[in-house]
């Protein structure tokens, strides 16, 4: 813990980089879109396996209605966002890259935004694992960005135990305000959603991280949380990536997980403010998840705001509602630094998709990108999070001894958070190197 | 959605800090200036014109190599304006101006071009080449001048317009005539080491004393240095590692026997030491990258200087030490790995 932390007592990790973070959308209130003509949804937008169409082309669907099922326990269901026809299911672009299969549905125009579809249930009597299944059944994967289905973080493993439930509320990418927004506006949905959480995991605390650059976030939180509650609120140094699992598990508990394990390794489960303010909405109304907040930001943006969207919109309908200017530019999916670019203006708004960032930059053939042989300077050596030693393996990397950089110097610690391409001064892509070297050791071990 | 834009597509991360090596050298050379300055002004023309010929004897060899390779010039980076410009600093001001162009050809060539360019040489460029200079002219480079003579504006060192390839005549008779003062023609670090006479530190902070071009003034070379530290442009750690290292070294001599070994504070403000420590050794290419071998790197230098000044031959040690503390980086890198987040301390 730096100096600084350790005067003030304010709760932190070691190493991490302080960019600009460019709040500029944390006073607006979220609100709705109107509809698209047109909703995509992948398959495979979760972790796990895809997920397997129970409509057919042609068929009518409700908004709310089941049009995905689970293939298996590793999978979640899809549910459709709005209320129209299914197009057809069909290779789509994705925010991931390669095109996957997807449900296109065409929405009908005037359709409803209130939710059609649902059982309301009496929470208080489900059981641990009715909770999880019903977890499960809502389609709910983690909304910070990984989109891990949530129901798998609450089976905890035999012969581990869990103590707490950490609330990710660190929000740290720049730019992005949606999680910031859902504390300030869904308190009591985010606390009743932590507790079906606790005892899904059956945990017996429950810790919300919360980056100090959101204290009304954290008043707010505490002025609906009674004394003696299981819950409590805690800032945190407002640090890039402090909304990262294993820096905020370190940040609250000072616990470490192992290298290659999961927070129930040190008895923690870890989810997302927006995910759990979900579950608190989705599961008493025995609804699914068919829409998500996003933040529509950076400079080439004309109205930027957080927007509540239907899961599958097209990143060209939110453009056009919230407008857009500028010649060159690059528009990313989630936050500037671990979000994707992506190539097409029909990839569609998925479950893991936190934001919408326009930036316009000087093109990659400018001198500013321009890369320069490694000076050696260990910037990245004290921004790395892990304590890696991004200079080393880059070194390797351009000598693709992409073995050793896994064996000797851990590189399937790094968890691609983009601390060394960010300070490096030579502009040497670092994180796309290691992406590379990994997937390439993948390969090769298949 | 006029006009259709031109999509751009980059990996993450899509933020930069903004610094780039370019600026950094940028800043490197600013926090150089200043003691160039005021070199010029001690020495006067023998110094500038030694600065500009070993200079740009550094940049026409870069070009040279960049031809050689068939690579794009690489004089925008400004390091062989670096390498250059610190060379010249440690020469003896009267150097005999094609000895220094020797010096400037040897450290681009051998000390950077060799292994491949910025960022790949072992070993500080502008070290090499002053200890290929000192091994090929060892008279030249022990003959030092006093500083501030009279006339040093309107007429050069005798020694600094020596012909090509031919020695340097004996400077004794024309430093009697520009200088008032007995000038024994000693740094004060040999004056210590060999006739056992301490130079008072305020000369030596305020550089009125013998010494290479840039080294006489400690405390201007400490205050450009800290410049580039408080700009984030040079790890603070090495040369307080270096000057610490120096400082207990000598404390403990001191300790022993105040009278044959020279105190900690005239360690610290003599020869070379200062711009060793915040130009040469905190040269990022040559140390460690670890956070504890930057601590091992920076005592070991401050550690050796000490020990080849008191028990070795020369009164000045600070080359050879950064050139060893350069050899061992890979080897202190390699030992001083810092534990990955997760991993046990104990592994295997």
């Amino acid at each position: 813990m730096g100096l600084l932390n350790l005067l003030f007592g304010l709760k932190s990790f070691t190493h991490g980089i302080h960019p600009p973070y460019h709040k500029d959308t944390a006073d607006k209130p979220i609100r709705r879109l109107p509809f698209p003509a047109e909703l995509v949804l992948p398959l495979d937008q979760h972790i796990g396996k895809p997920a397997i169409p129970t409509v057919r082309k042609g068929q009518e669907v409700v908004r709310g209605e089941l049009i995905a099922k689970a293939d298996g326990n590793f999978s979640v269901p899809i549910h459709a966002p709005a209320t129209g026809r299914v197009r057809d299911i069909e290779l789509m672009p994705t925010p991931k890259g390669p095109k996957s299969n997807a449900i296109v549905l065409d929405v009908y125009e005037g359709s409803t935004q209130e939710v059609l579809w649902g059982q309301p249930r009496e929470m208080s009597d489900l059981t641990q694992q009715e909770i999880i299944q019903e977890i499960q059944n809502s389609g709910m994967v983690g909304l910070g960005g990984a989109a891990f289905p949530s129901h798998i973080k609450f089976m905890i493993p035999e012969g581990k135990q869990v103590d707490t439930l950490i609330i990710n509320g660190c929000e740290c990418e720049p730019y992005l305000t949606c999680d910031h927004r859902i504390m300030l506006e869904y308190p009591k949905q985010l606390l009743r959603g932590i507790r079906y959480a606790m005892r899904a995991s059956g945990t017996s605390q429950a810790i919300i991280g919360i980056e100090d650059n959101k204290m009304d976030a954290v008043e707010v939180l505490r002025s609906h949380l009674s004394k003696g509650s299981p819950v409590r609120v805690e800032a945190v140094e407002t640090k890039y990536p402090q909304g990262s699992e294993k820096m905020l598990i370190k940040s609250l508990l000072d616990r470490e997980v192992p290298a290659g394990g999961l927070p129930a390794d040190v008895g923690v489960v870890v989810n997302n403010v927006g995910t759990l303010a979900s579950l608190g909405k989705l599961l008493p109304e025995g609804q699914g998840l068919i829409e998500r907040v996003i933040t529509v930001a950076g400079p080439g943006v004309v109205k930027p705001g957080n927007y509540m969207v239907p899961l599958g919109t097209p990143i060209s309908h939110i453009l056009q509602q919230a407008g857009y200017e500028g010649s060159r530019t690059e528009f990313i999916l989630g936050g500037p630094m671990m979000g994707p670019a992506v190539s097409a203006m029909d990839t569609p708004i998925t479950k893991g998709t936190s934001g919408l960032l326009v930036l316009n930059e000087p093109s990659i053939e400018e001198e500013s990108h321009r890369i320069w042989p490694c000076i050696r300077c260990a910037r990245c050596v004290y921004a790395c999070p892990m304590h890696l030693n991004p200079s080393i393996l880059g070194q390797m990397a351009a000598k693709r001894k992409y073995e050793e950089m896994a064996q000797e110097y851990h590189l399937n610690d790094c968890f691609e958070c983009g601390c060394c391409s960010y300070v490096c001064p030579s502009n040497i892509p670092l994180v796309q190197y290691f992406r590379i070297a990994k997937a390439i050791n993948r390969e090769q071990a298949v | 959605m006029s006009k259709k834009p031109t999509i751009e597509l980059r990996t993450s991360p899509h933020a930069h800090a903004g610094d780039d090596v370019v600026r950094i050298m940028r800043n490197v050379i600013y926090a150089l200036l200043p003691i160039c300055a005021f070199t010029i002004w001690e020495f006067g023309l023998s110094a500038l014109a030694l600065l500009f010929v070993v200079t740009v004897t550094c940049l026409l060899s870069e070009r040279l190599f960049n031809r050689l390779n068939d690579s794009a010039s690489s004089l925008s980076d400004w390091s062989a304006t670096i390498t250059g410009l610190l060379l010249a600093l440690t020469l003896p001001p009267g150097f005999p101006l094609w000895m220094g162009a020797v010096a400037g050809f040897i450290a681009i060539a051998l000390g950077k071009a060799l292994f491949g360019g910025l960022g790949m040489n072992a070993m500080n460029p502008a070290l090499i080449g002053r200890a290929f200079v000192q091994a090929a002219f060892p008279v030249a480079i022990t003959t030092w001048t006093p500083a501030f003579f009279e006339g040093r504006f309107s007429q050069f060192i005798p020694t600094t317009l020596t012909p090509p390839f031919l020695q340097s005549p004996t400077i004794g008779e024309w430093v009697a005539t520009v200088n008032i003062d007995a000038f024994s023609g000693a740094t004060p670090l040999a004056l210590q080491k060999f006739e056992g006479v301490q130079t008072d530190i305020m000369d030596m902070l305020l550089g009125t004393t013998a010494g290479s071009a840039g080294e006489t003034s400690a405390l201007l070379i400490l205050i450009c240095g800290l410049y580039l530290a408080a700009r984030n442009m040079l790890d603070w750690r090495i040369p307080v590692m270096v000057m610490l290292g120096a400082a207990l070294t000598a404390g403990i001599f001191f300790l022993i026997d105040p009278v044959r070994y020279p105190d900690p504070l005239f360690v610290l403000c003599s020869g070379g030491l200062m711009l060793g420590a915040w130009f040469m050794a905190s040269d990022m290419v040559g140390s460690p990258v670890t956070p504890l071998g930057i601590i091992i790197y920076g005592l070991m230098i401050g550690i050796i200087t000490v020990i080849i000044r008191l028990f070795g031959g020369l009164s000045e040690g600070v080359m050879y030490a950064i050139l060893l503390g350069n050899a061992a980086t890979p080897l202190i890198d390699q030992i001083t790995q810092p534990r990955v987040f997760g991993q046990q301390r104990a592994s295997k």
